[in-house]
C-alpha cells in the first residue's frame, strides 16, 4: 500500500490511505461530517452539499464527499464559514419542502430534521408559494412524496448500483425535479423496499407500514428472515405484539442494509386471517378444535401405543425450524421413538459437498467472502430470484472490487449484466460446462463456487477436483432453498446421517419412501407440507401436523398443533454459507407454541427423557456435540452470525436413492408460505419480467 | 415506428464512433435529429431511440425532461424563440416578445391555429454580444428591431 498521507482536521493531525474521501478519514477519526447525497459503497453524487468543508488555500468550500485527502491539507469541518453554508443549504432544501413532519412516517428518525435541529435553519428568507405535487402509489409497497424529497439520489443509485434493477430515474429540472418511476406512473421492479430505506427523509414510504405509529413508539427487535437461506437480518418494529414494519437501516448484521421484499414485508404472514391458534384433533373425519392439554396427552397417548406395539414411525421435519427443534426433534425420533426414518425435504446435497471437502478448514465462504472474491463462479442458480442476497453481494463485489463473475445456468439470470462469461446448459450439462472454463477460472486467481441442486451426488466430488486442479484458492457455497434449510441437515434430519454428519446407527426410509410406505403406522410431520403434490400410501398412519397453517399436509392429519413462527420464538439458525444466528422472539401470537415446547410437553407425556425442551440448553448440546457447531455464544448472543466450520472426516455416501430438488422460488414466492403473505400476493410484478430483453 | 434511411444511417454513423458500451453518449444528438424528423419527442420516437442505444425509456426521459429544447408537445413548423434574459432585456428583448405574443395571438410554448409558428421565451442564447436575439428554428437573428419582428412574422405567415 502506499504512504499514508497526513493532514490536519480541525487542529488535529490524522493520517489516511491515499485516496481516501476526506468524508470517511474524518468519520474514522470520529469526526462526522453531515451528508445526505453521500452513501458509502454507492457512486459518488455531490448533489446535497451538505458535507462542504474549509480547506485552506482553496478558494471556496469544497465538498468533502468528492476530495481525497492530500499531505498536508488543513481541514475546517465546523468553521463558522461552514456552519453559515450549512444552515444557507438548508434553507435552500426546505424552499419548498412542506413541513409536515407531525404527520410524517419518518418523523423522529429523519436526517433532515436532524440537520435542521442542528443548524438551526429555523427561519426561511423564501416567501413564495411553496411548489406543491400531489403524493403518488407506484405500486402497493412504494409510495412517493415529491415535495419532501430533497433530491440525494440515493434511491435512484440503490436500486441501479445495488439491486440491478435501474427501476428509478430523475425527470425534469430545478424545483420540478422529481423522482420518477420506470413505468411512468408506476414501478415494474423487485419491489424490495431498499429505496424506501435509503431514503433520508419521508418521500419514499412505505405501503405497509406507513401512516401506523410513531418510529419512537415502537420496539426494534433484531430478527433472522424466515424466508430464504441466506438469512438476512431483519429489525422490526413491533408495538402490541403486532410487527408494523422489517427494515435493517442501521446495517448490522450480514446483509449490510439490504433486504429483499420477504425480508422487509412478507413477515405479514404471521397475521394472517387462517393462522391457526387452537390445537385440532379430527373426530368423525372432522377436525375439530380443543384445548391443548387434550390435543398433547392424545397424542403422547397413541405415540406410545404404537411405539409399544412395534408399528412403524416417519418423521419429517421443517426447513424453517430451529437447529435446536431440529436436533431435539431427530432425537425424538431416534432416541424417543426409537425410528430410523427421519427425513426432510432436501434442496442441495451438503453432505456430498463436506465429504468432498474433508478435512479442510476454511473452504465455505461466508456472506462476506463472497463479497470480497476475486472471482465468482455460479452454477446452476438464479441467484437474484432464489438468493437475492447473495446476489446483491456478488453484483456489490463486481461493482467494488471488479470481480471475474460466470454464471452457468440453463436461463439468462440477473448476474449476467456483470458476468464475464455467460454459459447455457440444462442442468445435466453443466458441470461440462464448467469444465471449459478452467483457463478464465485459473486467471481470476481466486474463487467463491456457488451451485444449486443441478450438482450434486458425485458431480460436487468431481466439481471440487476439477476446482482443485486449477490450482487456485476457492471457497463454495452448496445453495439452500429456506431460513434453515442448511442447519436441517446440519442437525441429522437425514435417513443415514445423525447431527454432524455422523452415519446414523441405522439407516431409514427418505422422505419419498415413508409417504409411499403402506406399512406405515404414523407419521409426524413439523413445518413441512410434504403432503402438496403427493399422497400418503398408508391408509392407517396416524398424522400428527405441527403448522402455522391449514396446509395440505395438515388437512390430512388426525392431529394438528399449531406452531410459532421464527419471529415468535428463540433459538438459532444456519444459513446457506453454514452461519449460524440467532432468533429472537420478536411478538407473541395467542394460541400456539413453538414447536421445541411441543416436543418438550410430548417427551413428558410419554415420560422419556431426552433432556430439557430449552433452546440454550439444547444449543449447548448442539455445540458439545455438532461437528464446527462450537461457535463462540457472545457473537451470536450479541446479533452477529458465527461461521460453523465443520472439519470433517469422509460423510458416509449412503447407497440409497435421495432426491435432492430445489423449490426454485422466485422473488415473489416462499414455498407454502406464499399463498398466506399479502404483500408477495399484492405485487403485480410476474417473476422474470425484468429479465427479458 | 421508423425513421428515414438517412437518419438511420447517420444513427449507426454516430453510435459506431465511441467505444463498445458507451453508445448511451450519443443520447443528445440523437435525440435532436430525430426531433427535427419527427417533430417533437413523442412516445414513440422515445421507445425507438431507447431501442437503438440499448438503455430504458426512464433513462430517455430523463435527458427529455431536462432540456427545454426537446419539445413535449408539438410546435410550429417555425418556432421563434425570443430572448428576455438580462443581455437582450437591456436592449427591449422584453418588448419584441410582449410585440410577438399580441401580433399572434399566443403565448409561450404556444402554436398558432395554423400550425405555422410557435412561441418560447427563452434565457440566454449565447448572442448577448448582438442583443436583442431571437432564434428562428436553428437560425439567430440579431439585433432585432420591431419593424424586423413584424416583417418576419408577416413573411412567416404568408409562407
Ligand atoms: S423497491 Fe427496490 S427495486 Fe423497486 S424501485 Fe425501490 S429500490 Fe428499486
Ligand atoms: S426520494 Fe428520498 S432518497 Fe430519493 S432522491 Fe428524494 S430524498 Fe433522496
Ligand atoms: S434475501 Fe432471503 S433472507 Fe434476505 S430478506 Fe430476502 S428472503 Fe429474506
Ligand atoms: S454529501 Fe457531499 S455533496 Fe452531498
Ligand atoms: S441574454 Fe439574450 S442572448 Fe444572452
Amino acid at each position: 500500500m502506499a504512504d499514508p498521507v497526513t493532514f490536519t482536521v480541525n487542529g488535529k493531525s490524522l493520517q489516511a490511505p491515499a485516496g481516501t474521501l476526506v468524508i470517511d478519514a474524518c468519520k474514522r477519526a470520529g469526526i462526522e461530517i453531515p451528508a445526505f447525497c453521500y452513501y458509502e459503497g454507492l457512486a459518488l453524487q455531490a448533489a446535497c452539499r451538505m458535507c462542504l468543508v474549509e480547506v485552506e488555500k482553496a478558494p471556496k468550500l469544497l465538498a468533502s464527499c468528492t476530495l481525497p485527502v492530500a499531505e498536508g491539507m488543513v481541514v475546517q469541518t465546523e468553521s463558522p464559514v461552514v456552519v453559515q453554508a450549512r444552515k444557507a443549504m438548508l434553507e435552500f432544501l426546505l424552499t419548498n419542502h412542506p413541513l409536515d413532519c407531525p404527520v410524517c412516517d419518518k418523523g423522529g428518525e429523519c436526517e433532515l430534521q436532524d440537520m435542521s435541529f442542528r443548524y438551526g435553519a429555523g427561519e426561511s428568507r423564501f416567501t413564495e408559494m411553496k411548489q406543491h405535487v400531489d403524493e403518488k402509489q407506484w405500486s402497493p409497497v412504494v409510495y412517493f412524496d415529491a415535495p419532501r424529497c430533497i433530491l440525494c439520489y440515493r434511491c435512484v443509485r440503490i436500486c441501479d448500483e445495488g439491486l440491478g434493477v435501474k427501476a428509478l430515474g430523475v425527470t425534469n429540472r430545478g424545483v420540478y425535479s422529481e423522482i420518477t418511476p420506470n413505468k411512468g406512473d408506476h414501478l415494474d421492479c423487485d419491489e424490495c423496499g431498499a429505496c424506501i430505506d435509503i431514503c433520508p427523509v419521508g418521500a419514499l414510504t412505505s405501503g405497509i407500514y406507513r401512516y401506523q405509529t410513531r418510529p419512537w413508539e415502537m420496539e426494534h427487535i433484531g430478527a433472522i428472515c424466515s424466508h430464504c437461506g441466506d438469512g438476512c437480518k431483519t429489525t422490526l418494529g413491533v408495538k402490541n405484539d403486532e410487527i408494523l414494519r422489517g427494515n435493517n437501516r442501521d446495517r448490522s448484521g450480514i446483509n449490510g442494509e439490504f433486504l429483499c421484499i420477504k425480508g422487509r414485508y412478507a413477515f405479514d404472514f404471521v397475521s394472517h386471517a387462517e393462522r391457526l391458534q387452537s390445537p385440532m384433533i379430527r373426530v368423525d373425519g372432522k377436525l375439530e378444535e380443543v384445548s391443548w392439554s387434550k390435543a398433547l396427552a392424545f397424542v403422547a397417548q397413541r405415540f406410545g401405543e404404537i411405539k409399544a406395539a412395534g408399528g412403524r414411525f416417519g418423521v419429517i421435519g421443517g426447513e424453517r425450524s430451529t437447529n435446536e427443534e431440529n436436533y431435539y426433534l431427530q432425537k425424538f425420533a431416534r432416541v424417543g421413538l426409537g425410528t430410523p426414518h427421519i427425513d426432510h425435504r432436501r434442496s442441495g446435497d451438503v453432505p456430498a459437498l463436506l465429504d468432498a471437502l474433508h478435512g479442510r478448514q476454511g473452504a465455505l465462504a461466508t456472506v462476506d467472502d463472497l463479497y470480497n472474491a476475486k472471482g465468482v463462479l455460479i452454477i446452476g442458480a438464479d441467484l437474484a430470484q432464489q438468493h437475492p442476497l447473495l446476489a446483491f453481494q456478488t453484483r456489490a463485489d463486481s461493482r467494488h472490487h471488479q470481480a471475474k463473475v460466470f454464471t452457468v445456468t440453463e436461463g439468462p439470470v440477473r448476474e449476467d449484466k456483470v458476468a464475464a462469461k455467460k454459459l447455457r446448459a440444462g442442468p445435466a450439462g453443466q458441470l461440462a460446462v464448467v469444465k471449459t472454463l478452467g483457463e478464465d477460472l485459473k486467471a481470476a486467481g481466486e474463487l467463491v463456487v456457488l451451485f444449486g441442486d443441478s450438482i450434486q451426488g458425485a458431480a460436487v466430488g468431481e466439481l471440487v477436483s476439477f476446482i482443485d486442479s486449477l490450482g487456485v484458492p476457492a471457497k463454495y457455497i452448496c445453495l439452500v432453498d429456506y431460513s434453515n434449510s442448511r442447519g436441517t441437515c446440519d442437525m441429522g434430519l437425514l435417513p443415514h446421517l445423525g447431527p454432524g454428519y455422523q452415519a446414523a446407527a441405522q439407516t431409514g426410509m427418505g422422505q419419498a419412501e415413508m409417504l409411499a410406505d403402506p406399512a406405515l403406522d404414523a407419521l409426524w410431520v413439523v413445518g413441512a407440507n410434504p403432503l402438496a403434490g403427493a399422497a400418503l400410501a398408508s391408509q392407517q398412519a396416524f398424522v400428527v401436523v405441527q403448522d402455522m397453517f391449514l396446509t395440505e399436509t395438515a388437512q390430512r392429519a388426525d392431529v394438528v398443533l399449531p406452531s410459532a413462527s421464527a419471529y415468535e420464538k428463540t433459538g438459532t439458525v444456519t444459513n446457506t454459507c453454514g452461519q449460524v444466528q440467532r432468533l429472537r422472539k420478536a411478538i407473541s401470537v395467542m394460541g400456539v407454541k413453538a414447536d421445541l415446547d411441543i416436543f418438550g410437553l410430548l417427551a413428558r407425556g410419554m415420560r422419556l427423557d431426552l433432556g430439557r425442551a430449552v433452546p440454550d440448553q439444547v444449543f449447548e448440546e448442539i455445540r458439545a456435540s455438532v461437528h464446527g457447531y462450537n461457535v463462540p455464544l457472545p457473537v451470536i448472543a450479541t446479533g452477529g452470525a458465527a461461521m460453523t466450520d465443520p472439519v470433517h472426516g469422509r460423510i458416509p455416501v449412503a447407497g440409497q436413492a435421495q432426491v435432492i430438488q430445489s423449490a426454485r422460488d422466485t422473488l415473489f414466492t416462499s414455498g407454502s408460505l406464499t399463498r398466506y403473505s399479502k404483500t408477495l400476493n399484492l405485487v403485480l410484478e410476474a417473476p422474470g419480467e425484468l429479465y427479458k430483453p | 415506428m421508423t425513421f428515414s434511411p438517412e437518419l438511420e444511417k447517420r444513427f449507426a454513423e454516430m453510435a459506431a464512433k465511441y467505444p463498445e458500451g458507451r453508445q448511451k453518449a450519443c443520447l443528445i444528438p440523437m435525440l435532436m435529429y430525430a426531433q427535427d424528423e419527427v417533430g417533437h419527442m413523442t412516445e414513440e420516437l422515445k421507445e425507438e431511440v431507447a431501442k437503438r442505444l440499448n438503455i430504458s425509456v426512464l433513462e430517455v426521459n430523463e435527458v427529455v425532461g431536462y432540456y427545454t429544447m426537446m419539445r413535449k408537445k408539438r410546435m410550429g413548423k417555425t418556432h421563434l424563440q425570443i430572448c428576455t434574459n438580462i443581455s437582450c432585456l437591456l436592449w427591449d428583448g422584453d418588448q419584441l416578445w410582449e410585440r410577438a405574443c399580441q401580433k399572434l395571438g399566443i403565448g409561450h410554448n404556444e402554436v398558432t391555429a395554423d400550425g405555422k409558428i410557435s412561441l418560447e421565451e427563452v434565457e440566454c442564447i449565447g448572442a448577448c454580444s448582438w442583443a436583442p436575439a431571437i432564434q428562428v428554428n436553428y437560425d439567430f437573428q440579431h439585433h432585432v428591431t420591431p419593424e424586423q419582428l413584424d416583417k418576419l412574422i408577416d413573411d412567416l405567415r404568408n409562407a
